[in-house]
């Protein structure tokens, strides 16, 4: 680890800010989340959350800041390097390979043969096919592995693609609202999902579902016009006059 | 799900052994040599419309440029047939004897440097390959690294494809211009019009087109080809699980410009010449058109789509020339509107459910006459 840094923290951002044309969506934010650490990020429409996830993702570039990821920096990498460093990125609508099997679709995030010749050659071995039912058992999926994605029903989709990150076996995953277009099962479903995956990983979630934030969250950030409003636990977030004032009053 | 993933499913070795017994026994059989050589011209078109069922119906890549690659490889090879047709004896009378007798038509007095290494036959062949290749790579590494696709990727190919016509023409006393290269005689010593070597190079064509075959679908079967389908579909998910995409693409769009290349040598061996013509903006579309009345999912279809749409063209373009055109356009709009999957959709819904079915039913061996397969 960096000397540097005083406290170890798995990500930490500092300054960040992105201007689109002169708006800035992300305004000088700086976030740290600790390891095993489930953070919810929430926020009103506009408030820049899901801007966060595509400067830390790689899929918008930064116009000023840092983001240090176990003392890697992330804002000069691309994409499959972030990737490739332990951060793995599931999108606000289920993205999935709908064309493929739900195997196929695990298959192909599983973390080997990422390169043209790796995935020329890769071949479907016992450690490929027992991962995959590994995770698909995690995910609800188990009878579903032959099953085409795209007939899965929405909370299926949101799952594999869940289970997709799952079996890159990143060190921090970022959920974009999981549960939006769930069913009240499904949502509790998800939570169980969620602190399953924790007990490994560390996690980032936008949600706007407050009952399941208070489910799941260790601490929650609340974003407002790019910048961090408030931070602390769910009760306290709760009662902040702020946040009331901006977000939950309403 | 078993864990080894074979090349071809049962079925499909069944479609392959149809479409081998077609191509290397029923034609040779029933046709005549004239006829034969036609097919083997048509088949140089199976070559292109098999890399793009690869490069656009697997991964989405729509090049209206296949006539580049296909106009390269056909090049090279002309270029060493005409070099051992110029012999100094049979090019006395030129002011310069020794070179290809457009250059001289056009005052050169010397062969251009870089035509020297085409004297060479290990050179060509390797040329034949290396050139279009060489010339996919740097188009498709400018495009898909700055992420360049669909329909803006489909533009510049085309005007690519046009850019070359105009440099060929322009450029005549190099490469021919308009009429491109033509005389050819012999090749290494054996005269290439002859009856014998047409049926020589009937056969590798053949060959070779089956070896492709081969080729693509240990592409497709392999997780590269469910890769290419994932990207098609969203390129972001596959970036955001770690595949640098670009890489991908550059792969399948070279792997498509080979092919296309080594149709366009047999090409120029079995036509005898090869011009600007088979470069440009119509050809292209042309090849785009064989490979979606396929199917452009269907590596068999391809082949079939080629076959198919050419012999329809030779027959239509005897009786009225001017309707091919129009015949063309108005099949493009059909397999788009009507069957987008292509004879070879149209094979997998209507007749292959019967023939499995007949095969449940008297579990015999063989039923029903051969057609484009599937997938």
């Amino acid at each position: 680890m960096d000397v540097a840094q005083p406290k170890e923290f798995l990500l930490s951002i500092e300054g960040l800010t992105v201007s689109f044309d002169g708006f800035k969506a992300v305004n000088d934010l700086s976030l740290y989340v600790e390891e095993n650490e489930i953070r919810v990020i929430i926020g009103p429409n506009g408030a820049g959350k899901t801007t966060v996830l595509d400067l830390i993702c790689g899929r918008t570039r930064a116009t000023e800041g840092s983001i240090q990821f176990r003392g890697t920096e992330l804002t000069n990498l691309r994409e499959h390097e972030i990737v490739h460093a332990g951060v793995g990125r599931k999108f606000q609508n289920p993205s999935i390979y709908e064309d493929l099997t739900v195997f196929e679709n695990l298959e192909l995030s599983f973390p080997r043969g990422r390169s043209v010749l790796g995935a020329l050659t890769f071949r479907r071995d016992a450690e490929v096919i027992n991962r995959v039912e590994e995770i698909a058992e995690m995910i609800f999926l188990k009878d579903h592995l032959d099953t085409d994605a795209a007939i899965l029903s929405h909370g299926q989709k949101q799952w594999l693609e869940i289970g997709m990150l799952l079996i890159q076996s990143p060190e921090l995953l970022m959920l974009d609202e999981p549960v939006a277009g769930m069913s009240v099962s499904e949502r509790i479903k998800t939570a169980e999902l969620l602190n399953t995956i924790i007990k490994k990983h560390s996690v980032i979630v936008i949600e706007h579902d407050m009952k399941f934030v208070e489910d799941i969250a260790h601490r929650v950030t609340v974003l407002h016009q790019g910048k961090v409003l408030s931070e602390g636990s769910m009760d306290r977030v709760k009662n902040d006059p702020k946040v009331i004032e901006v977000y939950l009053g309403h | 799900m078993s864990p080894a993933l074979f090349l071809f499913r049962k079925r499909e070795w069944i479609y392959f052994a149809i479409l081998a017994f077609i191509l290397a026994v029923v034609f040779p059989t029933v046709f005549d040599n004239f006829r034969l050589n036609l097919i083997g011209k048509y088949l140089t078109y199976a070559f292109v419309a098999l890399g793009l069922v690869l490069c656009w119906g697997y991964g989405g890549i729509l090049s209206l440029g296949q006539g580049i690659f296909f106009g390269l490889g056909g090049y090279c090879m002309a270029m060493f047939l005409k070099l051992e047709s110029s012999t100094p004896e049979a090019t006395a009378i030129q002011s310069t004897p020794g070179i290809p007798d457009f250059m001289d038509w056009n005052q050169l007095t010397s062969l251009p440097f870089w035509w020297e290494p085409f004297h060479s036959f290990t050179f060509t062949l390797f040329a034949i390959i290396a050139v279009p290749v060489a010339l996919a790579f740097i188009i498709s590494v400018a495009m898909f690294k700055r992420r360049v696709g669909g329909v803006y990727f489909a533009i510049i190919t085309q005007a690519i494809a046009a850019i070359l016509t105009i440099l060929i023409i322009g450029q005549q006393g190099y490469t021919g211009g308009v009429n491109g290269i033509t005389d050819l005689r012999t090749l290494l010593g054996w005269d290439i019009r002859s009856d014998n070597a047409r049926y020589v190079f009937y056969f590798t064509c053949v060959a070779l087109l089956l070896g492709s075959l081969i080729l693509a679908q240990l592409v497709r079967v392999s997780k590269f080809g469910r890769l290419l389908i994932a990207m098609r579909d969203k390129e972001d998910r596959v970036r955001f699980s770690g595949y640098d995409v670009a890489n991908f693409k550059i792969f399948i769009f070279c792997l498509a410009a080979a092919f296309s290349a080594i149709g366009g040598a047999m090409f120029t061996l079995q036509v005898g010449f090869m011009s600007p013509s088979f470069v440009g903006i119509v050809p292209s579309i042309e090849m785009v058109i064989f490979c979606a009345v396929g199917g452009r999912l269907s590596i068999f279809g391809a082949i079939y789509g080629a076959l198919l749409v050419n012999a329809a063209k030779s027959t239509l373009s005897e009786s009225f020339p001017e309707l091919w055109l129009f015949a063309m356009g108005g099949l493009f709009i059909a397999v788009v509107m009507v069957f987008p999957e292509g004879v070879a959709g149209l094979f997998r819904q209507h007749i292959e459910p019967l023939v499995i079915r007949g095969l449940s039913i008297f579990r015999i061996g063989k039923v029903r006459k051969p057609r484009p397969a599937a997938e």
